[in-house]
């Protein structure tokens, strides 16, 4: 159980921080399909 | 001089493209229409025929304007139906602002088929799949129902599964379970769910999905690996897997136990369906998830052309100039397609590791079996453990 619970919060983590590196990285739709020409801010 | 070499390029031009199109009407009759399409190509084409579009897809004007479009030529050398044809085919020279390799296609017709699959047969035939498949397990439990542990418990357990194969088999499970919803809510959002909740209930269940069937995502891969490394080892072909399928893995029949290793031919399907099913829903996620990077369908029709397979179920070649929406279409309706198949395989791993069989969770709870239950579905490798123990036992007794 406890080995079971371990992994469904190893779930959580990977996913927030896969989303913080990629964000990060500039792999969002906002930065890899506009440019300097497109302002969406 | 100059004038009269470009009027006899020009003469040249227009008699080549006559020529290619007196050719191009070897087949249906278009003289009443000047080469243009006919009412009958029109009917075909509503009627859903596959049409030769040859005649058209090339007639853009396109000779016709590089002789005028030259550095200082005048413009106007395509009419407004050729530049149309040129944009339908996806031939047209397009130049826009940086916004990635699908700005430049401003019509993609292929679309139109993409999304009547998968608003028709991909939902129809998917939901299907999957509940029949829950009403055959349903059916099995009724009829079988539960797989007992035949012969009398010795109240002693056998390390089946350490901490860390649990920590990945529960990585991966918890993953897939969330990707699985997730991405039903995400296919089945507009035609079930909005009509029960209405749009802006299902505006942030929508928003909130897709963040975590992005993200969880990875969780899904790493433990991919992490089974495939563990447990590879344990589920190459073995001898005892034939006398294993060849009596159903005894779940037919009470008190019939084929001998198995650590995994038996059954859990070998599934591992190897986990394997190449997850492996290839999570190339396919990949390629959706950075959009127009990652195409991988114009290469894959390719080689599979070239082994002949398509040919063979005949199919044809299959197209391998791909516009950038297509190669996300074919991705999605490959990914939603094997995910289905894939949901269907763990129902029935889900049912026969928990309410179908007697025993076989605490494999993956506390990782402790029952000796008997282990020598019933298990009995090659209980064997193995056995003589692995007494070996130990043996080198431990110290010497008197």
């Amino acid at each position: 159980m406890k080995v079971m619970l371990s992994a469904f919060v190893a779930i959580a983590v990977i996913a927030i921080g896969s989303n913080m590196i990629l964000m990060q990285a500039g792999f969002s739709s906002q930065d890899r399909t506009t440019g300097s020409a497109v302002r969406i801010d | 001089m100059l004038r009269a070499i470009l009027a006899l390029l020009l003469t040249l031009t227009f008699l080549s493209s006559a020529s290619a199109q007196s050719e191009g009407m070897a087949q249906p009759d278009r003289s009443a229409t000047g080469g243009a399409q006919t009412l009958e190509d029109i009917m075909a084409r509503q009627r859903g025929e596959k049409i030769d579009d040859s005649f058209r897809r090339g007639d853009t004007g396109a000779d016709a304007a590089a002789a005028l479009v030259g550095q200082l030529g005048t413009r106007g050398g395509a009419s407004d139906p050729e530049l149309w044809r040129a944009l339908r085919f996806g031939s047209a020279d397009i130049r826009t602002q940086y916004g990635g390799p699908a700005a430049g296609v401003l019509i993609q017709d292929g679309g139109m088929r993409w999304l009547e699959f998968r608003n028709g047969p991909l939902k129809t035939y998917g939901a299907y799949l999957l509940g029949i498949t829950l009403v055959l397990l349903a059916l099995f439990y009724f009829i079988r129902g539960k797989i007992r542990i035949d012969g009398e418990k010795t109240g002693r357990t056998i390390e089946r599964f350490k901490s860390f194969e649990r920590f990945g088999h529960w990585l991966l499970a918890g993953s897939f379970i969330i990707l699985g919803i997730t991405g039903l809510i995400v296919l089945f959002g507009r035609k079930v769910l909005i009509p029960l909740f209405g749009h802006e209930a299902f505006s942030p269940i929508a928003i909130g999905s897709k963040w975590v069937h992005n993200n969880v995502s990875w969780a899904f891969i790493i433990a991919l690996v992490m089974i495939f490394a563990m447990w590879v080892v344990h589920n190459l072909p073995h001898k005892s897997d034939l006398k294993w399928l060849a009596q159903g893995g005894g779940i037919f029949s009470k008190g019939k136990h084929p001998p198995a290793k650590k995994f038996n031919a059954g859990q070998k399907l599934i591992f190897w369906s986990v394997i190449v099913l997850g492996g290839s829903i999570a190339a396919s996620g990949l390629s959706l998830m950075f959009p127009f990077d990652l195409p991988m369908f114009a290469v894959t029709f390719e080689k599979l052309n070239a082994l002949g397979l398509p040919q063979l179920l005949g199919l044809g070649e299959l197209r391998t100039t791909l516009a950038p929406h297509e190669e996300m279409q074919y991705a999605q309706a490959w990914h939603a397609i094997v995910s289905f198949v894939l949901i269907a395989i763990v129902f029935a791993h889900i049912y026969i590791g928990s309410v179908g069989m007697e025993g076989a969770y605490d494999a993956m709870g506390s990782g402790q079996v029952e000796e008997q239950w282990a020598r019933e579905h298990h009995s090659l490798w209980v064997e193995e453990v056995k003589a692995k123990e007494g070996g130990v036992q043996k080198d431990a007794t110290p010497a008197e």
